[in-house]
């Protein structure tokens, strides 16, 4: 059974490959997370908590249990990648968007976990996390989007308990930048893909490793248990050394 | 009468130049360093010559030692490999000195700690990082204090990460990952309105 409605401001697709168990059971419990993760983390909506935060209608003392955890993850992920990733914005706002669609998105997978499923994703919006098999019994199989023409994929990856990550300045324009040279854009590459544990982990780290430019791979390549394919701005792609695991058949 | 006005020049000039010489002697005395002149001068070429040479060696190592700041990797925070025995290492071309490597590349995967060497300037001992089969991290565990710790290491001392052109593929399959579709203010906005239109 597959779904995408729309939440958090962008399409979120569940597939639950029906096994006999209620699968429109788990569907919903997992869509009215993430929804309760809008309301909490939209920082488009004025009565979300992390919206009120940003205007200093909250102290630290009353933040929901949810902020702390994202919030101390923000700090830990900051930390590992010496700064290229952090929440805070120059003008004191904060916007943990780039952590909270894959932290989102794994307890969802966890969600649905729960309910006896083992095999299924969920997706929001080029972010994956998979579990088990498709329902034609192989792994799932998740294109890699080309940068340079958004109708055509140019990697085929073959996952099966894994999260996917893609940062890419191609569509939204420069919204990732430097932290450590915040009017310097990224120019020389145009999409990091991070394939990790969950998606959690593939998102921050693609994140942090986009802004870091050409380094970005070198980053991924030192991390354990992340694999990455970077395309540059001339349309060569350079992967670390274990891609291959994920595109052999 | 000829040869004796000879004999009586001769004299006559020979007195007349030991004369001069006993004159000079007497009445100009010649300072200590005028006379040894020739060393002195020969001393102060050789003195500044031999300093020319001190600094331009202290110039070449100063050189030799650190070239750009950037430090790419010094403590890996996410990385957690588990070392091999500790292998010493000799600075200029690691080796693995232990049982032979895997066939995925030259090194065993670990971390191998280097022996202490002398540098002339100081000690050095360093830290090379194996995964993979290549050495992808060098960093320093003693260093000495005047030159620069950090060490750039470039593409060719990391490994060669492999690369490809893109290829598009025809391959149906089950969710594609990219960046973001469209504007995310403007998905907000709309999923926020329409979520007020539902009853």
């Amino acid at each position: 059974m597959k779904e995408t409605r729309t939440c958090m401001g962008m399409p979120i697709t569940v597939e639950i490959v029906d096994d006999g168990q209620n699968t429109k059971q788990a569907l919903d419990a997992a869509f009215l997370y993430f929804h309760s993760v809008d309301e909490m983390f939209s920082t488009y909506k004025p009565e979300s908590e992390i919206t009120k935060i940003n205007r200093r209608e909250i102290q630290e003392e009353e933040y929901s249990q949810e902020v702390k955890t994202v919030f101390a993850l923000a700090k830990k992920t900051k930390e590992q990648t010496r700064g290229y990733f952090d929440i805070m914005l120059e003008r004191g706002i904060c916007d943990p968007s780039g952590l909270v669609k894959g932290w989102a998105l794994s307890n969802a997978a966890k969600i649905i976990e729960e309910r006896g499923h083992k095999n299924f994703y969920v997706e929001a919006s080029g972010d994956i996390q998979t579990a088990g098999v498709n329902a034609q019994g192989t792994s799932w199989t998740v294109g890699i989007k080309n940068p340079f023409n958004v109708h055509e994929i140019v990697k085929v990856l073959f996952v099966s308990d894994c999260g996917i990550a893609t940062s890419g300045t191609y569509t939204q324009g420069q919204h990732i930048y430097n932290p450590h040279d915040r009017f310097c854009p990224i120019v020389d590459i145009v999409s990091l893909t991070v394939v990790g544990p969950n998606a959690y982990e593939a998102d921050r780290f693609a994140t942090a490793a986009f802004a870091m430019g050409t380094e970005g791979i070198h980053f991924i390549e030192r991390l354990e248990g992340c694999e990455g394919y970077m395309i540059d701005a001339g349309g060569i792609a350079t992967m670390t050394s274990g891609f291959g695991r994920y595109t052999l058949l | 009468m000829k040869r004796m006005v000879a004999i009586m020049n001769q004299g006559v000039i020979s007195f007349r130049i030991t004369n001069v010489s006993v004159f000079f002697a007497v009445e100009h005395p010649v300072p200590f360093f005028m006379r040894i002149k020739k060393i002195l001068f020969s001393f102060v070429i050789i003195v500044t010559f031999s300093l020319y040479v001190v600094y331009q060696r202290k110039e070449d190592n100063r050189q030799s030692a650190g070239v750009a700041p950037s430090v790419t990797n010094t403590d890996s925070v996410f990385q957690e490999q588990q070392p091999s025995a500790p292998a010493s290492v000799p600075i200029q071309t690691p080796a693995p000195i232990q049982k032979p490597a895997q066939s995925l590349g030259m090194y065993r995967d670990g971390t191998y700690t280097g022996s202490v060497a002398d540098a002339y300037y100081g000690n050095i001992q360093v830290q090379a990082t194996i995964s993979a089969g290549t050495i992808i991290d060098v960093t320093f565990l003693q260093h000495p204090n005047d030159r620069r710790t950090s060490i750039f290491i470039n593409d060719q001392a990391m490994p060669i990460l492999s690369r490809e052109a893109l290829t598009v593929q025809s391959a149906q399959v089950d969710s594609v990952s990219g960046a973001t579709d469209s504007s995310q203010a403007f998905q907000q906005s709309l999923a926020y309105a329409l979520s007020q239109a539902r009853n």
